[in-house]
């Protein structure tokens, strides 16, 4: 069931590109597959069993046996909903650009088909080279997405986000192969951990520009804005979540060690992250500008979470990967949205967007006062348990990422009103329409999925790292979870 | 009666039927009309190719124990047998890519001759197993190649090319036979594993310098490399693939050979020797690569640059060393001829040299060669889905098991400069604004090059084709350095 979930868009794109077709049937075809992709992971779901944890749905073959690396998926309860999250993101934005309208519908819709399946390669792989070609596969179809369908400064944009990537993949190669030749295998579920510091920064410098972590956020900006909005939606909503999945799966459960002793660091880049981020949007003076730095902070926000090295934090940071993935997926496709409209997205030249569109104010009202985490909100939740669970850290922490709190709801507050209120900008004609039935028919179900997480958030967030036992109970499902010290509240039990 | 020394024919089989394949297209350039020429000579030449191919897979299969042929002058084992395999498959797919070169009708019949002499060559070169033959076999397949360089009079550069690679072709020719000279005054043998058998002092180790010297030459290794970028861009496209995938390939593959079987004692020497100048490879194959703007000069530094990676998997001096080695091989041979091939294709549709400003909209005017040349770019940067990937892994993964990890880590950084310049050509080919775009000349729709464009896809089939099955390559290759003493 793994590979299907990998091969279907594959195989998907394979026809696209082989077989002649108009721009109907293409698109038509990728949603199609889009959404069968979704309807296998929903039959995931049913059957996985969460009450045993543990790898489920495991599949494993010989790949090159000499050096002992195998094709071997499987998922873990945490990373079905990361693998979710991402067949639930993929079938929305290839709705959207199924229904923008993108150029050479064919190549386009294929390049999207290979990454939702490099993206849920990198989410199920368990073997260390899978895992890494998968990470860098993710690259291909994005480099060539954002280099030929975006904006007029793609070409800057595509080289800056493609050096920044490669340097931290390419020095997580040298890590994967040192990692893999001194334990002798690369299967993920067999390799021991390892004290290595050295080995862990490699891993960690490609994560952390990936996600991207504070200073290292250099590509993050152009590349956001210079995208097609669904490309920024998929980049900002799940690949970011790749290099968060990879600090979790990899960076804590192989290298408790180095995480432990390199904890503040991390810790201290990402509330600064979480800060500057949250200034640069609530100064940003563009609409993908302000979802693009409130994403860094999110990251941010999500490695507090990771680093807080509790189940409390664990869990929260799972459920807010979910939640963020959504909401930046909403909100960037949103962008677009305004943008098709208004033909900017400049918040000085747009405002007074509510007045006769009410469908567009309704939903870009509920996704922001989400994001904003307003209590009973799922991402109130994800940040809530995050919080809790980095004040066992240090309740420095707890105040940098409360403040977070508190800056998201002045951007994205600042976000709504410039689009919706204030007078009519002058980009705002009468003629922009409302949304269309088409572009609802894309933003409502992401909306009905974050409804829904409000509602029950602990069907991730307790469903993620074994059943909540207690404040203090462990991540046992990952068998080989990291051995703390004692008083770190970390044991197996 | 004359005792009749034992031959074992089928031992040098595919060297044979390469011969005679030139022979016959010497024929047919002579008894053949003007009209038919080309297709004969191209026949001729990959049936050639095909025969040796077949023959080298037989040998292959039927040789798993190495011996010695003709007086021990030369091998026959698989590690032989699988660089003729490679040899022929290079030849064949660059027949394919010759066939609608546009030459004049009145040498196209040697021009296919000289391409079975030279894969002939190259084929006697890899397996030889002394001193003598090796240089033999290194001035044979040469003395073809300097004449395949210069061999199409209209072709701007092409005589210059010729010329400078004779020139230095034949330095690097002498350094190694004075190199091979120093060795047997020194050992008083000629074959390799008697030159291991005694005892190696300075005058041998200088010899072993300048054998490393000669052969850097051939695989255009830094600082060995002065020569390859005018080559490259001079001759005449098909040539440049073949030498791209073919020279490079015997030329590192017998390198190989020598250093480990004939100075296993000097081991301490010359994986820092070779190290090194992998390392000058990197450096200067990548940074010169990333200021040029002809595609065949910028493919060129690439192939240096190649040379470098390929050069870390011999220096690690060990089994895993010799596997990373031969399955390198194998996508970076497709990946050189398939990228030189649609090179030619746009060449031939401009009648201009190549560069990045008129590659702009090729990848959708073109969508096959356009497509094939981002798998290729993207195999040359080493991503996933193309062999080059599993190449470099398992090149990095020999030079950690040496206990090398500087040499990883130089590796890695050497791959980062190079995505630009690779990068750069999908940028060329796909991302480039309509207006800048440069359409093919008016006069008619491009020639349809079934042939050409077969050879590009089997290219891609190669490169893609080695990441899924790693597995068997990686067996023939074990089985290949059996050969060698590790």
């Amino acid at each position: 069931m793994t590979t299907t979930l990998i091969i279907l868009p594959a195989a998907a794109a394979l026809v696209l590109w082989v077989v002649p077709m108009n721009r109907i049937s293409a698109g038509s075809l990728a949603v199609l597959a889009a959404l069968a992709e979704v309807g296998v992971w929903i039959q995931m779901l049913a059957r996985f069993d969460f009450g045993r944890g543990g790898l489920q749905f495991s599949q494993q073959r010989s790949w090159f046996s000499d050096l002992h690396v195998s094709y071997h998926v499987g998922v873990y309860a945490f990373s079905v909903w990361l693998v979710g999250l991402t067949v639930v993101v993929m079938a929305a934005c290839i709705a959207y650009a199924f229904w923008a309208g993108r150029e050479r519908a064919r190549a386009y819709f294929g390049l999207m088909l290979l990454l939702d399946a490099a993206i849920v390669g990198v989410f199920t792989a368990q073997d260390l080279l899978l895992f890494y070609a998968f990470f860098e596969a993710m690259l291909i179809p994005l480099y060539v997405l954002v280099g030929v369908w975006g904006g007029p400064g793609r070409i800057g944009a595509t080289l800056k986000f493609v050096i920044y990537t490669m340097a931290g993949s390419l020095l997580m190669l040298a890590s994967v192969i040192v990692y893999g030749l001194q334990k002798n295998t690369f299967d993920l579920t067999k390799i021991g951990d390892s004290g290595s510091t050295w080995i862990f920064l490699g891993f960690a410098a490609a994560f952390a520009i990936k996600a991207p972590l504070f200073p290292l956020h250099g590509w993050l900006p152009d590349a956001y804005r210079e995208s097609p909005p669904e490309v920024s939606a998929v980049l900002s909503g799940v690949v970011s979540k790749a290099a968060a999945y990879g600090f979790l799966r990899i960076g804590l459960a192989k290298f408790p060690g180095p995480s432990h002793d390199l904890r503040a660091v991390i810790l201290a880049l990402a509330a600064a992250g979480l800060v500057y981020g949250s200034l640069l949007a609530f100064r940003a003076p563009d609409f993908r500008g302000v979802v693009a730095y409130s994403s860094l902070a999110q990251m941010g926000l999500i490695t507090f979470g990771i680093f807080a090295f509790n189940d409390l934090g664990l869990n929260g940071s799972v459920l807010q990967m979910v939640n963020h993935g959504l909401l930046s997926t909403t909100l960037f496709l949103l962008a677009g949205m305004v943008e098709r409209r208004a033909t900017t997205g400049e918040l000085g030249r747009l405002g007074g967007m509510a007045r006769g569109r009410p469908a567009l104010a309704t939903v870009l009202m509920t996704t922001g006062i989400i994001a904003l985490a307003v209590p009973l909100s799922s991402a109130f939740a994800g940040e809530f348990l995050i919080l809790a669970g980095v004040l066992q850290r240090g309740w420095g922490w707890a105040v940098v990422g409360a403040a977070g709190m508190v800056l998201a709801a002045m951007y994205m507050l600042r976000l709504i009103s410039a689009v919706l209120h204030r007078d009519p900008g002058p980009s705002v004609t009468e003629a922009a329409l409302d949304l269309r039935p088409a572009e609802l028919g894309v933003t409502v179900p992401l909306i009905a999925c974050l409804l829904a997480l409000s509602a029950w958030p602990a069907a991730v967030s307790g469903h993620s790292f074994q059943r909540n036992l207690g404040a203090l109970d462990t991540a046992c499902d990952f068998q080989e979870f990291p051995t703390l010290p004692p008083n770190e509240s970390f044991a197996c039990r | 009666m004359i005792h009749r020394p034992h031959v074992d024919w089928f031992a040098l089989a595919p060297i044979d039927a390469l011969l005679a394949a030139a022979a016959i297209a010497l024929l047919a350039a002579v008894l053949v009309p003007r009209r038919t020429r080309r297709t004969t000579g191209a026949a001729v030449c990959a049936l050639g190719y095909a025969t040796a191919f077949g023959f080298a897979i037989a040998l292959y299969v039927r040789s798993p124990h190495g011996t010695g042929v003709v007086a021990d002058a030369l091998h026959r084992d698989r590690f032989t047998a699988l660089a003729q395999i490679f040899v022929a498959g290079a030849g064949l797919l660059a027949t394919g890519v010759s066939l609608r070169e546009r030459m004049r009708d009145d040498h196209v019949a040697e021009y296919y001759a000289l391409l079975a002499a030279a894969g002939s060559g190259m084929a006697f070169f890899v397996a030889s197993n002394n001193l003598m033959t090796l240089f033999l076999g290194l001035e044979w397949l040469s003395i073809s190649l300097y004449i395949l360089c210069a061999l199409d009079r209209d072709l701007i550069g092409g005589l210059e090319a010729g010329l400078k690679y004779l020139i230095v072709g034949s330095f690097g020719s002498a350094v190694l036979l004075f190199g091979s000279a120093l060795v047997y005054g020194e050992t008083g043998h000629l074959d390799f594993a008697g030159i291991n058998s005694v005892h190696h002092s300075s005058l041998a180790v200088f010899g072993l310098a300048m054998l490393i010297a000669g052969l850097g030459f051939k695989s255009s290794a830094a600082p060995f490399h002065m020569w390859t970028p005018d080559v490259y861009e001079g001759a005449p496209t098909p040539v440049t693939a073949f030498m791209a995938a073919a020279t490079k390939t015997v030329a590192l593959v017998v390198m190989l050979r020598v250093l480990t079987t004939a100075f296993g004692q000097d081991a301490r020497l010359w994986t820092v020797a070779v190290a090194v100048i992998a390392v000058a490879s990197l450096t200067i194959g990548n940074l010169a690569a990333l200021v040029q703007r002809n595609v065949k000069r910028m493919l060129a530094y690439s192939s240096i640059s190649h040379a470098g990676f390929m050069l870390i998997a011999i220096a690690a001096n060990n089994a895993l060393g010799a596997r990373a080695l031969l399955y390198y091989l194998i996508p970076y041979a497709a990946m050189s001829i398939g990228a030189f091939a649609v090179v030619a294709a746009r060449e031939r549709e401009l009648s201009v040299p190549v560069t990045f400003e008129n590659l702009a909209g090729f990848g959708w005017e073109r969508p096959l060669l356009g497509v094939a040349m981002w798998t290729f770019m993207f195999g040359f940067a080493g991503f996933p889905l193309t062999g080059g990937f599993v190449g470099k892994f398992y090149a990095f993964s020999a030079a950690y098991r040496h206990g090398w990890t500087w040499l990883v880590i130089v590796g890695v950084v050497a791959t980062l400069v190079s995505l630009y310049y690779y990068l750069g050509v999908v940028r060329a080919m796909f991302m480039r604004r309509p207006e800048e775009l440069q359409l093919a000349p008016v006069g008619g729709s491009p020639p349809r090059e079934t042939v050409l464009q077969a050879v590009v896809v089997a290219c891609v089939v190669v490169t893609v084709g080695s990441f899924f099955a790693v597995q068997p390559l990686i067996d023939l290759a074990k089985h290949a350095s059996h050969a060698l003493p590790f």
